[in-house]
């Protein structure tokens, strides 16, 4: 069995969110960057898989050479190998075309991507990738069985879970739940010494179509104060919130 | 030429993210002088959607379609959008619309921006706003294709009413090869869902424990609100996962927030930020959320939650 894990290279959730270039690109000075939490749920689902049913696990990013230290830290937590496209994309459509490009070539039977990236919070990846090739695809997904080519899985829709069953291939899009917080797996120093040895191999773009493009970054205006009640006079907090915000 | 929505519906009734749909894809269709037309599966009943701006509602039935699978979906989407050379094609964010937009995308060779906020800033290129960096910023994206996928963030427009002679047409559903099967469906019936509340209550570690929840539902009861948590919550397994909002869990685009014994941490706040009015409930005077809400109370919530419970009963009852 072999999977592929696709990594996103993110800012940490801690970051403060800053643009240069008259704001039309991301400030990445003094910015941690993480994987993507989606996809780290993923991945420690796929190291499952191999420890115990032997699946082969490579893991890719679409980046610059600045996402390698993002994709050692995934060879360090257990993949067995990892393939950088050397491509700074411009939207989803694109990492798409470069996965599925990937794919084709190589047939992996599950492909796991974070249900959406915490950066630019597109959720359009990994749907995108089913579709181009064509295999099934569960996204939001909270559970996943592979036995032979029979998968099993859950998701969660609005306001419950479902559950479905399938052939591979197949493309996941992974969230918490998957596997738990808990279960996420810390590198330790064998796995920093064994994630040296592996292979990264660096793979050329084949640089497919954009059909979107970034041209300017805004920020939220700033808030106002927020208005104190005592919490002696709930009254007024109703009062407020039914005259003043026409919430209830 | 036309826009296309989707118009979700359950349990024989459009939903109402649905109504904000048709009123965003009413404002597109009179901007290019152009129809609207939603697509409804499995729905008898769809005059409201005349009601919010839609003229025309192709009706797709077949037993096929009874469970969601997004890539038949999809093709019967990109059908319509075809047959009737839609521009654009509108969806909401609901869970399922999120699921088929980028295979929808593929199939129509459309350029897709999901997160929109707001009506188009110019339509040739189409250019529009969307959130990023989980609320935390906007883009402002130009997407320069035949036809474009826009998704609309709950609660960014409103619903507007804007009655229009609907003509509802029938249509067969076209079938797809697909060996994914819809095994069970679980889910809770009459609680309001998270991505469709007007109002959500959330309640974070400050409750203590599980044992505590009653004030979170009651409150959330009294206001005909979802109820949320923060991530803690639900790794400690006190609250399901399904209720975790946040960075890492599910966005909340409600009118109202109430945050209870939550500190505000900046991932919980990036995924509730856009909800319009924030309430928060805390004891520390210091939790970061005063930060970011429009009211709070300083207060222990096992005293204020009971009171603002029998005030706002009493407030209803008026
Ligand atoms: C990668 C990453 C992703 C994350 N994603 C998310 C996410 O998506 N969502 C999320 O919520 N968190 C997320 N977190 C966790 C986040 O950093 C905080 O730890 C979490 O939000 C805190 O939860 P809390 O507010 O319930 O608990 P605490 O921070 O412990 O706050 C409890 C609050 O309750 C108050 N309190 C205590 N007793 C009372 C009382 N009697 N009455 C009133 N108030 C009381 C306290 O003053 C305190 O402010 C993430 C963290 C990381 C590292």
């Amino acid at each position: 069995m072999k999977i592929l894990v696709c990594i996103s290279h993110v800012p940490d959730t801690t970051s403060k969110i800053n643009f240069t270039d008259e704001d039309s690109s991301f400030d990445t000075n003094g910015v941690q960057f993480i994987i993507n939490p989606n996809d780290e749920f993923g991945l420690t689902r796929a190291i499952w898989m191999q420890q115990q049913q032997g699946a082969e696990v490579t893991v890719v990013t679409v980046g610059d050479n600045s996402c390698e230290s993002t994709l050692r830290k995934c060879l360090a937590i257990g993949a067995n190998k990892a393939l950088r496209i050397d491509l700074k994309p411009s939207d989803g459509f694109e990492v798409a075309q470069e996965l599925a490009n990937i794919c084709k070539k190589e047939n992996y039977d599950i492909i796991i991507a974070g249900r959406e990236s915490i950066d630019y919070n597109g959720a359009m990846v990994p749907g995108m990738l089913a579709a181009l090739l064509d295999y099934n695809f569960i996204t939001n997904c909270i559970e996943l069985t592979v036995d032979g080519d029979d998968a099993k899985a859950s998701r969660e829709i609005d306001g419950g879970i479902e559950t479905v069953s399938c052939k591979l291939p197949i493309v996941i899009g992974a969230q918490k739940g998957l596997v738990e917080e808990k279960d996420l797996i810390i590198p330790n120093m064998r796995g920093i010494m064994q994630a040296r040895q592996k292979p990264l191999e660096v793979v050329q773009a084949i640089k497919g179509t954009i059909r979107s493009s970034i041209i300017k970054f805004e920020k939220p205006s700033p808030k106002g104060a927020v208005k104190l009640v005592s919490a002696d006079d709930i009254d007024q907090l109703i009062d407020l919130l039914h005259n003043e915000a026409k919430v209830i | 030429m036309a826009i296309v929505i989707y118009a979700e519906s359950e349990n024989g009734k459009i939903k109402k993210i649905a109504f904000e749909l048709a009123s965003y894809g009413r404002a597109l269709a009179d901007k290019m002088g152009i129809p609207l037309i939603a697509v409804t599966f499995n729905q008898e009943e769809n005059d409201l959607l005349g009601s919010h701006g839609v003229e025309k509602v192709i009706k797709i039935s077949d037993e096929s379609l009874n469970d969601f699978n997004a890539k038949q979906y999809a093709k019967n989407i990109a059908t319509v959008a075809k047959d009737n050379q839609a521009k654009m094609v509108v969806l909401s964010a609901s869970a399922n619309a999120k699921y088929l937009a980028p295979i929808l995308a593929v199939g129509l060779s459309a350029g897709y921006a999901s997160n929109v906020v707001a009506l188009p800033e110019s339509f040739h290129p189409l250019r529009v706003k969307r959130s990023c960096f989980t609320n935390k910023a906007f883009n402002i994206s130009n997407l320069d294709n035949e036809v474009n996928i826009i998704g609309l963030s709950s609660n960014s427009y409103g619903i507007k009413e804007d009655p229009k002679s609907l003509e509802v047409i029938e249509k067969d559903s076209v079938p797809v090869n697909s060996t994914l099967k819809v095994e069970k469906v679980e889910k809770v019936t009459g609680k309001v869902t998270i991505a469709e509340a007007d109002i959500v209550v959330s309640g974070g570690r400050g409750l203590k424990g599980p044992e505590n929840w009653h004030l979170i539902e009651d409150l959330a009861d009294t206001l005909g609100a979802a109820t949320a948590c923060s991530k803690p919550v639900s790794d400690m397994g006190w609250r399901p996962h399904g209720e975790h909002v946040g960075q890492t869990g599910k966005p909340v685009a409600s009118n109202l927030y109430i945050a209870v014994g939550v500190s505000g941490a900046i991932q919980h706040l990036a995924g509730i930020n856009s909800s319009k009015v924030k309430v928060v409930i805390n004891n520390d005077p210091e939790a970061p959320f005063f930060k970011a809400a429009d009211y709070g109370i300083v207060g222990d919530a096992f005293e204020v939650v009971p009171n603002l419970i029998n005030k706002l009963k009493a407030f209803k009852e008026q």
